[in-house]
């Protein structure tokens, strides 16, 4: 088949590679529709996340068609058009058991500080990805769905994460009807998590970006103010002064590992990997929320340190709230959510590419050209 | 402003924002968010009829964190180990935990060693790297300028650098290999 393979740092291609197959009774191999490249893929994409190997393919969002299951599988056939979270997960640890989905203790051998992740490297279970155009699917009773016939299949792709990430951001914030809610980061988690904050009973949700086309998108999608920061002098004074000086009531964190704004955190990060990410936006949220606020963090961090104010965050009295989503925990009532026009996934997809261009695709996200917001691959385009 | 009891800009009109924004309020109420109450025992509802999966078969040795206390039942297969990297590897598995900076920094260390292992094999290979595909260099041409003149960008301060990150490593072992090859020659020609 063909798949995308990671070749080292700031490079990846399109290979021939052989199919995958059933290496556990409860697998299924899909064949994959839709595959998007996430924010977070960029940190493995920038050679940041620790054992990411030459030769994996990437991809935790993505959809596609049952071909085979393995001899135990159950709730899902052949043919089927599933939508697969993000999570691999068994269903039945002490950690599943309990809907901590994301944190399941039987599918990564190789850390126990996270559970697994289709193409996260090996860090999160060194499972290929689907940007491909097979995808070998473990515990196939437990993760995918088949998608509803009146569910469009890029809106099911973006339930995959973004989505449901977006709305998990919101959700751990513990938002009250009335609340002023900073979301850190204009791209598609953000803006999903701006959306939700008003679907939690938010009065103001300010969205902080650098990027002009997607603080417009923050406008007009999200409904939210915006603030850029590359054009303020201090953005944790402007956020102060946007909330009469007392700090907004709940912040979200959807930046995470790449934060921009401080060249030196940034450079240390993503560039030398000093730390575990660069924690401008953390830091930022701890500065601009106010005493006994919350600070939900979706931006995702590799496992080593990273210089975070937790002196600030402590002196505050901060609630800090933070997880991978366990996606399918917020399937049913996304889903309602879609049903009733209060969410329409797809406007945020800027580009699609077929998989022979992932290269293209890559750059073009991770340098922010064209406006690009949100890639989707298109295996068989 | 704080400095008094009152919560500053505390009126808002929820008619309003109900007209304005599609679904606003669906969730006020948390019994109406997903997960509530919070970890609810409820192994009935994720779809597994099992107590303990059965194990994936282990053809080939699987490194693990040494904080777990067996191989799991379920594992990814992609990229096994091997060579220098490898060894670099299944030494950080098996050394140290995942508290340990050594784990970490040593996983680091082998995946830019895997990269050069890699490049290296590649020119044996049908499909060799060159430093340049790959990078998906060729929207630059299309799209670079115009789209990094836009206002506020903070990227464009240090995107300078992802070229030395890329090229830099090349370089440096362009050089190093020949320094080698004068050393080999000259001390041929002696």
């Amino acid at each position: 088949m063909r798949a995308m393979v990671y070749r080292g740092p700031y490079k990846v291609r399109v290979e021939s590679k052989p199919d995958p197959v059933i290496e556990h009774p409860g697998d299924a191999i899909v064949r994959v529709v839709r595959a998007a490249i996430c924010g977070s893929d960029l940190h493995l994409y920038h050679g940041m996340m620790p054992d990411t190997r030459v030769g994996m393919t990437f991809g935790h969002e993505f959809i596609g068609v049952v071909e085979e299951v393995g001899p135990d599988v159950q709730n899902v056939k052949v043919g089927d058009r599933v939508m697969v979270p993000f999570n691999i997960y068994c269903g039945s640890c002490w950690f599943c058991a309990r809907g901590l989905y994301s944190n399941c203790h039987n599918v990564n051998p190789n850390a126990t500080a996270v559970g697994g992740i289709y193409g996260y490297s090996h860090t999160c279970g060194g499972y290929d990805g689907g940007q491909a155009e097979r995808v070998r699917v473990p515990f196939a009773d437990v993760g995918p769905s088949v998608i509803p016939d009146d569910l469009h299949d890029e809106d099911a792709l973006l339930m995959t994460d973004a989505l449901s990430t977006g709305y998990f951001g919101a959700q751990l914030a513990d938002i009250v009807e009335g609340d002023t809610v900073v979301v850190l980061g204009a791209g598609p988690v953000g803006l999903f998590a701006a959306r939700s904050a008003w679907l939690m009973g938010a009065a103001r949700v300010i969205v902080v970006d650098h990027l002009d086309y997607r603080l417009e998108k923050a406008r007009t999608f999200a409904h939210a103010e915006t603030i850029n920061f590359g054009q303020v002098d201090d953005v944790v004074v402007e956020m102060k002064k946007q909330t009469d000086y007392l700090g907004a009531d709940r912040v979200i964190d959807a930046v995470g590992a790449e934060a921009d704004g401080n060249f030196t955190q940034h450079v240390t990060a993503a560039k030398l990997k000093l730390q575990g990410g660069s924690p401008v936006a953390l830091n930022w949220a701890i500065d601009g929320v106010r005493k006994g606020g919350t600070i939900s963090v979706m931006g995702a961090y590799g496992p080593l340190f990273s210089a975070v104010k937790f002196g600030d965050a402590m002196n505050k009295g901060l609630t800090l709230r933070m997880n991978q989503a366990p996606v399918k925990r917020q399937w049913p009532r996304l889903l309602e959510h879609i049903r009733n026009g209060y969410f329409s996934p797809r406007d945020i997809i800027t580009h699609r590419v077929p998989l022979e261009h992932v290269a293209e695709a890559y750059h073009l996200f991770s340098a922010k050209l064209d406006d690009c917001v949100k890639p989707v691959i298109v295996p068989d385009a | 402003m704080p400095y008094t009891a009152n919560t500053p800009s505390a009126a808002f009109d929820a008619d309003e924002l109900r007209r304005r924004i599609p679904g606003w309020g669906a969730d006020r109420d948390p019994a109406d968010r997903p997960a509530v109450p919070r970890e609810r025992y409820a192994p009935e509802v994720t779809g597994a009829h099992w107590e303990l999966p059965p194990q994936q078969p282990e053809l080939r040795p699987r490194e693990r964190s040494i904080e777990h206390a067996r191989l799991t039942p379920a594992f990814g297969t992609s990229a096994p180990l091997k060579g220098a990297s490898g060894a670099i590897r299944r030494l950080a598995y098996a050394r140290y935990s995942e508290g340990r900076a050594a784990h970490w920094l040593l996983l680091m260390g082998a995946d830019r060693v895997d990269v050069v292992e890699n490049h290296v094999a590649s020119w044996f290979s049908k499909n060799p790297d060159n430093p340049v595909m790959g990078t998906g260099l060729s929207t630059e041409k299309t799209y670079g300028a115009s789209s990094r003149r836009r206002p506020g960008r903070v990227d464009v301060k240090h995107q300078w650098l992802d070229p030395v990150v890329v090229a830099g490593p090349w370089l440096l072992g362009g050089w190093a290999a020949l320094r080698g090859v004068r050393r080999v020659v000259r001390g041929a020609r002696r």
